[in-house]
């Protein structure tokens, strides 16, 4: 997984609560086998005008966003499906890390699988860097892991706060499975000692289940 | 001592390890995979070269993208077609069980775990679908997770995890005629909001909870995640050994009989407490209807269209406005006035026999309106059998409407079953995003009861007083 330390980058504005994943990627893009290519379907049904053309008024058609890698939004972002499709769309058009005053449990989990970070801010900071991103082309914003800050071109700093196995894993791009699988003498022992405690839990589906 | 939670006596009974700042990792029982948030797991460990820790602790099944007309025909959509041939693929190369498409027991994943007995008192069960919260209606701590810890579980068994927050929601007393648990827990969203549960599991108890069917039980828990909690669950009683019992993946013999002696334990102590409280009165549920573009979005039948000009949050009336040009809907009219195009019976919220038995007595005799299309999709093959058996389709099909093929359909329709632009649709399933059924298309989740009488109306009408 790629590690996540700092970045400093143009910054995207998403003002809207309960972004659901259904928008951030709608279903018809989910048919891939691929984690690769999801940018084409990134809020596919907002970037449209009811006539299909493009809206020109969707900050992802607008010149001024091109490039942006933070994206700025509100409450709950990311609820509803847990398609880790969401993030693997977000991160195809270049975001690396997304702020909202607050995220849905999947959705934030799934980033740390990606090597893209997630920070909740205070509702009165989204909305005041929100009121700045709209009145300044070219606002950028620096996020910094380590130090657990954003800060603004004013030069404020915003803390955020994370877990720290969470914080120390994408700080380093740990491989998450890795990490587990070195604990794999402790799953065994779990294991047996469960095996002894409740060992229909332990009947291998396949013994029971013939064919149809 | 504290008592425990239902909850905090699964979690401790499946902790492998824990890191002092209370980082756990947790072991999973069991997992069911299907093929839309799969491919990219598997693949994943044929990159790594690792296989499936426990193969026989998982179980597959295609559901999001197949057909529902006749299977024979096979899936027209290419690329649906290569997502379900690469599920078959990669369960035949890592030996894990497929129930395939045209195998009698296919069928919606969260109605087929139920079903075969795979889903069990007192287990962590997880799959890479946000509804796995249904599992707990057996007293099991069941999640969604997305493509990376598919492949975590897969090849570890277990899960990285902070323990989450408790939250009871106490419903007591009686629900009103054909009032049911989707009535409740619509009526549970709307009060405590799509975030209300977010870092929570949620416990449901109550006189009203006790008295739900394990099918009920499933949809109030299936619907959990769009309260914000990734897991709800109510604890195992008679009715919950009487489901599991007999069913081919449930234990057998001796070991059922002890698994029961551990199953009575599973409830939560009576000095135990919750981090939050929540209390309903059932006889204060109405008949909900949604009428916006997120479940929390939703108000009784005998209720108006909220309007946006009494709203005094900002953020709220801006949503409500938003979501009520979405919906194509006038500020104060009342619900009962709301036209619909389309039913749709069916989803891993409301598509298990009582549903289909409820709903299909209440089509007896009537005639689906002019102009309103209207279809039931089985929430599994035996679902579908059994209700053929019980003469159900019948019923369905000469009140005039469609008797398909199990599936999710139209519930997130990644299949042919699409809502077109504009068209009003009465479902019975869990979500009413934008376009969730279709780009343009407008949602309003219901109970299967609420869904027919609103496809022989035309129109949503109060089904406490309906004919």
């Amino acid at each position: 997984m790629q590690a996540f330390t700092q970045i400093s980058g143009l910054v995207a504005p998403l003002d809207r609560v309960n972004v659901d994943t259904d928008q951030i990627i709608p279903k018809q893009f989910l048919k891939t086998i691929k984690r690769t290519g999801l940018r084409e379907g990134l809020f596919y049904d907002w970037r449209k005008q009811k006539d299909g053309s493009q809206d020109p008024a969707f900050f992802l058609n607008q010149p001024r966003f091109q490039g942006a890698t933070i994206l700025l939004t509100r409450d709950n972002f990311g609820c509803g499906s847990s398609r880790e499709h969401a993030p693997w769309a977000l991160l195809d058009q270049g975001f690396r890390c997304v702020i909202a005053s607050s995220f849905a449990d999947i959705f934030y989990n799934n980033c740390f699988q990606n090597g893209m970070l997630p920070v909740v801010l205070k509702a009165d900071e989204v909305l005041a860097m929100m009121k700045d991103v709209l009145a300044t082309p070219g606002y950028h914003l620096t996020v910094d892991l380590g130090n657990q800050t954003v800060t603004t071109p004013d030069n404020t700093h915003c803390r955020f706060e994370i877990d720290p196995f969470r914080k120390d894993c994408l700080y380093r791009g740990l491989d998450a499975i890795g990490l587990t699988l070195q604990h794999e003498a402790a799953i065994a022992a779990y294991e047996t000692r469960r095996k002894a405690e409740a060992p229909w839990l332990f009947t291998d589906l396949r013994h029971n289940l013939g064919r149809a | 001592m504290a008592g425990q939670t239902l909850f905090d006596k699964i979690w401790e009974s499946h902790v492998v390890r824990a890191e002092p700042d209370g980082t756990t990792l947790l072991y999973i029982d069991r997992q069911l995979v299907h093929e839309v948030t799969s491919p990219q797991a598997f693949e994943g460990l044929k990159l790594s070269g690792r296989r499936p820790r426990r193969p026989g602790a998982t179980l597959a099944v295609p559901d999001h993208n197949v057909p529902t007309t006749d299977r024979t025909l096979g899936i027209t959509d290419p690329l649906s077609a290569v997502q379900v041939r690469t599920l078959e693929g990669n369960c035949r190369d890592f030996g894990i069980t497929l129930f395939g498409m045209n195998d009698i027991r296919q069928g919606v994943v969260h109605v087929i775990g139920p079903e075969q007995g795979f889903t069990l008192p007192g287990t962590t069960i997880v799959c890479g679908d946000s509804h796995t919260s249904t599992h707990g209606a057996f007293g099991a701590l069941a999640f969604g997770i997305g493509t990376s810890e598919v492949e975590h579980v897969l090849a570890t068994q277990c899960l990285v995890q902070k323990r989450p927050k408790t939250m009871e929601v106490r419903v007591d007393g009686a629900l009103s005629k054909l009032c049911s648990a989707k009535d409740v827990i619509l009526a549970i969203i709307g009060k405590i909001g799509t975030a209300g549960g977010t870092g929570y599991v949620i416990e449901y108890t109550g006189s009203a909870i006790r008295a739900l069917s394990m099918e009920g039980r499933m949809t109030l828990c299936n619907m959990s995640i769009e309260a914000g909690a990734r897991a709800g669950m109510v604890a195992p009683d008679e009715k919950t050994v009487a489901y599991i019992k007999g069913r081919p993946l449930a234990p057998k013999a001796e070991l059922f009989e002890q698994a029961v002696q551990v199953w009575q334990y599973l409830k939560t102590d009576a000095n135990a407490t919750y981090d939050m409280t929540v209390t309903m009165r059932a006889e204060d549920i109405a008949p909900q209807v949604s009428w916006g573009t997120s479940p929390g979005m939703v108000t009784g039948i005998d209720q108006r269209v909220p309007d946006p000009r009494t709203i005094t949050d900002e953020n709220q009336r801006q949503a409500t406005e938003r979501a009520l040009e979405y919906m194509g809907l006038i500020p104060n009219m009342p619900m009962t006035d709301i036209k619909i195009d389309t039913v749709f019976i069916g989803s891993c919220t409301n598509s298990r026999i009582e549903d289909l038995r409820l709903a299909a007595n209440l089509a007896k005799g009537k005639s689906v309106a002019t102009g309103v299309r209207a279809m039931v999709v089985p929430g599994s093959g035996l679902v579908k059998q059994q209700a053929e058996q019980e003469g159900l389709d019948r019923l369905f099909k000469e009140a005039g409407f469609e008797w398909r093929e199990a599936g999710c359909s139209m519930c997130l329709a990644m299949n042919a079953d699409v809502l077109q632009p504009g068209e009003r649709c009465a479902s019975t399933s869990n979500r009413n995003f934008e376009g969730r059924q279709g780009a343009g298309g407008r949602t309003h989740l219901v109970s299967p009861a609420m869904a027919v009488a609103a496809a022989v109306e035309g129109h949503f009408v109060d089904i406490r007083h309906w004919s």
